[in-house]
């Protein structure tokens, strides 16, 4: 942050102002600079929630590595896979530049005292599962974190800007399982659809609910760009058309684009089941982090080893 | 024995896409000893074959200035720029006193049959 010398100490008010004024002008914060201490908490609860995330999100798709149809389809899973946890580790390394140690994130993570996406808490069915999550969970995680590549917190942005790039790949690599399955068997076509209705919802919440503008302060320190209303209106926008266009029904029948008002109407997403959901009462949100919490115990001595003292010659 | 995760240090990850490319800061790593970093540099900016070169740097060892009062003092720089000179108006009294047409534009010149 620039501003140069100050000579006498403002207030704690004074100087908030001041820092709000820089990032609302587009100004980024680095690492090493001063802010103020809600700032920084802010941006580390944010990232440190994402890299949960990014963790977590691979157990749904773990489970179906040992079953992919073609050898094809197991390498690129195994990439995605190997993808998101680089991104686990790429964010909390940001998060841990914030003051907080990646090994108390992973104990808040596996004690369920931080939550990481509703998204991640459910079963998966079927490979049309995979394919669907591949697509649309990051279809809508792209749109959100393509908002962030611009973050006022510089770090954050510049690793969104790699993740991004990566997560295309996943898209594509999601949308062509769809695609083959919705142009396949009447099985395999019945299949995406069901996989559709189950991933309907979750999808909808996913983002959140609306918040007054003026009360986010994620949005006016500017860590994030876009109104969780504004991202789910972006999603609609780019991907019912990409779903219709395969013959699938997306499982609202309210949904429509409202010329008039400019956006889309949808069924009031479910937002209790969001927050039992996040709050670890989803359907498979304790055997997950049970499944985490088994993986670290069983890979203690890698850490052990890696920080042992060197041995002497 | 254990070295204990406060001997965990940050390394800044710099990294090439293509020769002759510049070296362009990726990210930053927490490792214990420069291998290891280097392996996790690899892992985390490398695995997708996105680059030609990595270079590791322990953060404590980096210098870093940014006193704007050095790199960006508020005066009148502009004769170290291409944009401070503005001789439109001169160039074109000169021409007229030389009773000289303005040039083509190049792009122009190039399409004319000879």
């Amino acid at each position: 942050m620039t501003g140069g010398p100050v000579t006498e100490q403002p207030s704690e008010d004074a100087v908030l102002a001041r820092f709000e004024a820089f990032v609302a002008e587009g100004g980024k914060v680095e690492a090493g600079d001063d802010m103020p201490d809600a700032y920084r908490s802010a941006v580390l609860r944010f990232v440190e929630m994402h890299a949960n995330s990014e963790l977590m999100g691979v157990l749904p798709e773990r489970d179906w590595l040992m079953r992919a149809p073609t050898l094809r389809r197991k390498l690129a899973l195994t990439a995605k896979i190997q993808d998101e946890v680089g991104h686990a580790q790429l964010l909390y390394r940001v998060a841990e530049d914030l003051g907080k140690s990646r090994e108390a994130m992973v104990d808040d993570l596996l004690a369920g005292r931080t939550k990481f996406h509703n998204v991640f808490h459910y079963p998966t069915r079927s490979w049309a599962d995979v394919g669907i999550i591949a697509w649309l969970v990051d279809a809508a995680a792209i749109v959100a974190q393509q908002a962030l590549r611009d973050s006022s917190y510089a770090p954050y942005a510049r690793t969104m800007r790699k993740i991004c790039w990566e997560e295309s790949v996943h898209i594509m690599h999601g949308r062509d399982i769809v695609v083959t399955m919705a142009t396949g068997t009447t099985n395999q076509r019945d299949q995406i659809q069901e996989a559709l209705d189950r991933w309907w919802g979750p999808l909808m919440q996913m983002h959140g609910p609306r918040t007054p503008r003026e009360r986010d302060l994620d949005l006016r320190w500017r860590i994030k760009a876009k109104s969780s209303e504004e991202l789910r209106q972006e999603f609609l926008t780019i991907y019912v058309p990409r779903i219709r266009e395969l013959g699938l029904t997306i499982p609202d029948p309210v949904l429509r684009f409202d010329d008039d008002a400019g956006t889309w109407i949808y069924t009031e997403p479910d937002w209790d089941e969001l927050r039992r959901v996040v709050t670890n009462h989803g359907p498979m949100s304790e055997e997950r982090l049970a499944f985490r919490r088994s993986a670290r115990a069983e890979t203690a001595w890698v850490r052990e080893t890696i920080l042992a003292a060197p041995q002497a010659a | 024995m254990t070295r204990g995760s406060d001997t965990l240090e940050p390394w800044e990850v710099f990294r090439q896409e293509k020769p002759g490319d510049p070296m362009r800061h990726g990210g930053s790593v927490l490792a214990p000893d420069p291998e290891l970093a280097m392996h996790y540099a690899r892992e985390l900016y490398g695995r997708r074959q996105e680059s030609v070169r990595l270079w590791v740097v322990r953060r404590a060892d980096i210098l870093d200035l940014d006193d704007p009062d050095l790199l960006q003092p508020p005066l009148d720089r502009s004769f170290k720029k291409p944009g401070g000179y503005v001789m439109r108006e001169k160039l074109a009294a000169a021409r007229e006193a030389a009773g000289q047409a303005k040039p083509k534009p190049r792009a122009a010149r190039k399409v004319t049959p000879t």
